[in-house]
């Protein structure tokens, strides 16, 4: 939001320049080691990593919001996973038995609808008993996730509507909808934090909440909004999702809050809130999600690629914290 | 004193922020046994000069001499190695930890094994505590302190080693008169002991009570020095802002309207009781008293901060029960608080947005923000107040002290109230600064407006109000009315003499 500066450049450029990194790295280890015929940067491949990136990265959003606001959703996975049941299930129940394939509208609704819910509640709680958001979601997360358990035991949840498989694998100009999802959303919550009053005041509170009490600000409603937003993202998500696999199981999402927050957090948002970037959580889920594809593609196994990630995020934020160390210091004094 | 080597040399520093000189090849030198003040208007590099010195920002080009040896400042443990101890401007001490942590942060006393020797700690700092006459003890916790007596915490830092320069940026800011004279004390016991002395404030009493000498930079520039016995603070002044300063004041009455706001008996707790005034359109009310008198409490009652416990507010004879900001503002009552950094702004946040704060909400085209009428807000209130930026994108935290403040004061003028509370409104601002905001109060009162002024300094209330309201722990003292006022009944008021409020 300050004036561009050598220091602020390098700062918010700092997760593209690592992608870039990452793009030549496997480009060129993949000569040596790769199994595979194409070439790690191959049109098709690029389209593929975006699809894979939308469902974290489409909750990551909603975490970006929540965390520049000053609070964290642990409950995202779980959310996810317990909308995802909701509009699976609900497509066979026997009152829409009459709406032939409009009952994927009605379905999709639902889900949403539960996200929001969920997410309405977590946001009534903080709000009502000032109880800190990370306690209230890790309590949500479990209730959330036993409440997935309690519908349908260990087993998974599964309905297959071909209708609704052909339109989540519908593609304008070669992206398919969850990537036409993710990019839609990373647009419209970009505009909604950068150019309106709610995304004003969400910063305001997140930096420094008694000053923004003392302007006047309504930190509970903006608090309720952006946990009802994150709720509705989760659920959007798992629409995206689902929609084409058409089965889910009690355990799907589990971790997606921290995979989300390791986004967000490469992405350059302060965990302490009051400051970050939907445009940074943008790289940081590319940037994770091209690591995965790249490790894979030179034929490292999941065990390794989760090391080397969690590798990577502690130098990245290192290396952040000593390139912006001088403009940081100046900062705060 | 000139053929003494000096305590501390600083030789063509220059130092710049983006976009900002912030220090444009300035020298400067104190010597041991010397007060020497640093004077300046807010922005003009007196903070960065003493940060350059201890060891906080590192200097582009020039050089530090400690006692005449040649040294580079990177860190501030350093500089306290080397005998330079800094009080800073802004407080900065770890709310959470006891008195006794916060002074000796860093370097607590041990016993074998890394053990703290927590009795050596607590002994130690209460002797020190002791020096400065202060209430509390080694073991209270930072975060139940008032803001002057952690001001004096701070104070207590530079007491721990022996040193050979000590930096004071404005010390005083947020004391009492009575803990001033302890601080003045404390000042010259350490001239006494041969310690060179920096000591920045925007006040002049002070000024000229204890400096020795004076040096005065603007826009980053060094501008010359004064020996204090020999100049006056015209000339000073002049040397600061390039003109003199009309400090004159339409002394006709003022023509005053109705009540704009009533209070009748209001109470809160035993923060403050059975408090009556009224406030017209068109004065200036000044309330003054010693810190914890009780004047902010109200100030937060009347915000909707606090639920006072019995009482009635009015406004313009209508009874209103404010419970929070977004009321008072609703009904035109705007606070300036007291402490800046914490109550008043978004550190992070651009001028702009600050100052807009309160009022984006209806600032909007579509569902966007309207950049460009927050603009014309910001620039109107930069030019009224002065305030110094290098553009609007600056984040506040980085302006200096005084343009911080006006930042908070613009926000608030810029929502237009009926009634204006400011808290503490010059605490750090420049001499010239300070009478373009009393101005600005007063013209304020001219067009209509009622204000409320909470000030701890008697010039400033003397200067700015029509009426003062005299408080002494929590109840009223007694009321001044326009001319009737005295310095003496006022001390005596503040101190719980001779007012008329016990019978109350
Ligand atoms: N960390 C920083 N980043 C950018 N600019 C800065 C920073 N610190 C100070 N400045 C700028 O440098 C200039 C000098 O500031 P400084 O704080 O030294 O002023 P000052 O004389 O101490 O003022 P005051 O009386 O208000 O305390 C100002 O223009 C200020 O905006
Ligand atoms: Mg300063």
């Amino acid at each position: 939001m300050t004036k561009p500066t050598l220091s602020g450049l390098i700062k918010n450029g700092a997760i593209w320049g690592f992608i870039v990194l990452e793009l030549i790295f496997f480009s060129v280890a993949g000569h040596f080691w790769s199994m595979s015929e194409s070439a790690f940067m191959d049109f098709g491949n690029m389209l593929l990593l975006l699809k894979q990136s939308a469902p974290i990265g489409i909750i990551a959003v909603g975490m970006t919001v929540i965390m520049i606001n000053g609070n964290i959703d642990l409950s995202v996975g779980a959310t996810y996973a317990l909308s995802a049941v909701v509009m699976l299930d609900s497509m066979s129940w026997p009152i829409f038995a009459g709406l032939g394939d409009w009952v994927i509208p009605v379905a999709w609704l639902l889900a949403l609808l539960t996200g929001v819910t969920l997410g309405l509640i977590n946001g009534l709680i903080v709000w009502k008993t000032g109880v800190d958001a990370f306690i209230v979601t890790l309590g949500a997360m479990l209730g959330y996730r036993g409440l997935v358990f309690m519908y349908n035991g260990e087993q998974p949840t599964y309905h297959l509507n071909w209708t609704m498989v052909d339109i989540a694998e519908a593609n304008v100009l070669g992206l398919e909808t969850p990537s036409l999802v993710l990019i839609a959303v990373v647009v419209i919550v970009w505009l909604l934090m950068t150019r309106t009053v709610h995304g004003r005041n969400a910063y305001a509170i997140g930096d420094n909440r008694e000053a923004a009490v003392n302007a006047g600000i309504r930190v509970g409603p903006h608090m309720l909004l952006n946990f009802a937003l994150i709720g509705f993202l989760s659920a959007l998500s798992a629409v995206a999702f689902y929609s084409a696999s058409g089965s889910v199981n009690p355990n799907d999402g589990t971790l997606f809050e921290l995979w989300a927050i390791t986004a967000v957090v490469l992405g350059g948002t302060k965990l302490t809130g009051g400051s970050g970037s939907i445009i940074g959580t943008f790289g940081g889920v590319i940037a994770i999600q091209l690591l995965r594809k790249g490790l894979g593609y030179i034929g490292a196994d999941t065990e390794t690629v989760n090391l080397v990630i969690g590798t990577i995020l502690i130098a990245v934020l290192f290396l952040d914290k000593q390139l912006n160390r001088k403009g940081q210091e100046e900062l705060k004094v | 004193m000139t053929d003494q080597t000096p305590a501390l040399r600083l030789e063509n520093i220059v130092k710049t922020f983006p976009g900002v000189r912030a220090l444009g090849g300035v020298s400067f030198e104190v010597f041991p046994g010397e007060v020497h003040a640093l004077m300046g208007e807010n922005g003009a590099g007196k903070s960065t000069l003493m940060k350059v010195l201890g060891g906080i920002y590192q200097p582009e080009e020039g050089r530090i001499f400690v006692e005449e040896v040649q040294t580079v400042m990177t860190s501030p443990l350093q500089a306290k190695a080397k005998g330079v101890m800094f009080i800073h401007q802004e407080l900065s001490l770890a709310e959470e930890l006891s008195v006794a942590e916060n002074v000796y942060l860093g370097e607590l006393p041990r016993k074998s094994f890394g053990r703290v020797d927590w009795a050596r700690l607590y002994a130690q700092t209460d002797e020190i505590l002791d020096r400065l006459k202060v209430s509390f003890n080694a073991r209270t916790r930072v975060g139940d302190l008032s803001i002057a007596n952690q001001q004096m915490v701070e104070i207590a830092r530079a007491l721990t080693v022996e040193a050979k320069a000590v930096i004071f940026d404005e010390p005083t800011a947020s004391l009492t008169d009575a803990e001033k004279v302890v601080l003045f004390d404390v000042i010259s016991d350490l001239r006494a002991d041969g310690v060179g002395i920096v000591y920045i404030s925007h006040r002049m009493e002070e000024i000229f009570k204890i400096t020795d000498r004076i040096s005065v930079l603007r826009d980053g520039e060094y501008r010359g020095t004064l020996v204090t016995a020999e100049t006056d603070e015209d000339e000073i002044t002049q040397m600061m802002i390039g003109r003199s300063l009309d400090l004159s004041r339409n002394a006709a009455p003022v023509e005053v309207g109705e009540v704009a706001l009533r209070v009748e008996g209001l109470s809160c707790g035993d923060l403050f009781q059975d408090v009556s005034f009224e406030l017209r359109q068109g004065e200036v009310v000044g309330f003054y008293g010693l810190v914890g008198a009780g004047r902010t409490e109200i100030a937060e009652t009347l915000f909707g901060l606090r639920t006072p416990s019995s009482g009635r507010i009015f406004l313009k004879d209508e009874e209103l029960k404010i419970s929070s900001p977004i009321e008072a503002i609703g009904h035109g009552i705007s606070l300036v608080p007291e402490s800046r950094k914490e109550q008043g702004l978004i550190l992070g946040m651009n001028c702009r947005d600050n100052i807009t704060l309160p009022q984006v909400d209806d600032m909007t085209a579509g569902p966007f923000v309207a950049d460009g009428a927050e603009v014309a807000i910001f620039d109107q209130y930069r030019d009224r107040l002065q305030i110094k930026t290098p553009s609007w994108r600056t984040s506040v935290g980085s302006l200096s002290g005084g343009n911080q403040q006006k930042i908070v004061i613009g926000k608030w003028l810029a929502m237009r109230p009926d009634v204006l509370i400011v808290d503490e409104p010059t605490r750090g601002i420049d001499v010239g600064s300070k009478s373009e905001i009393h101005n600005l109060l007063r013209d304020l009162a001219a067009q209509g407006y009622a204000v409320m002024v909470i000030s701890s300094e008697m010039p400033e209330v003397l200067h700015v109000s029509d009426r003062i309201i005299a408080m002494y722990h929590g109840r009223i003292m007694r009321k001044f009315g326009v001319g009737e006022v005295t310095e003496d009944s006022l001390v005596q008021a503040i101190s719980g003499i001779g007012g008329d409020g016990q019978a109350a």
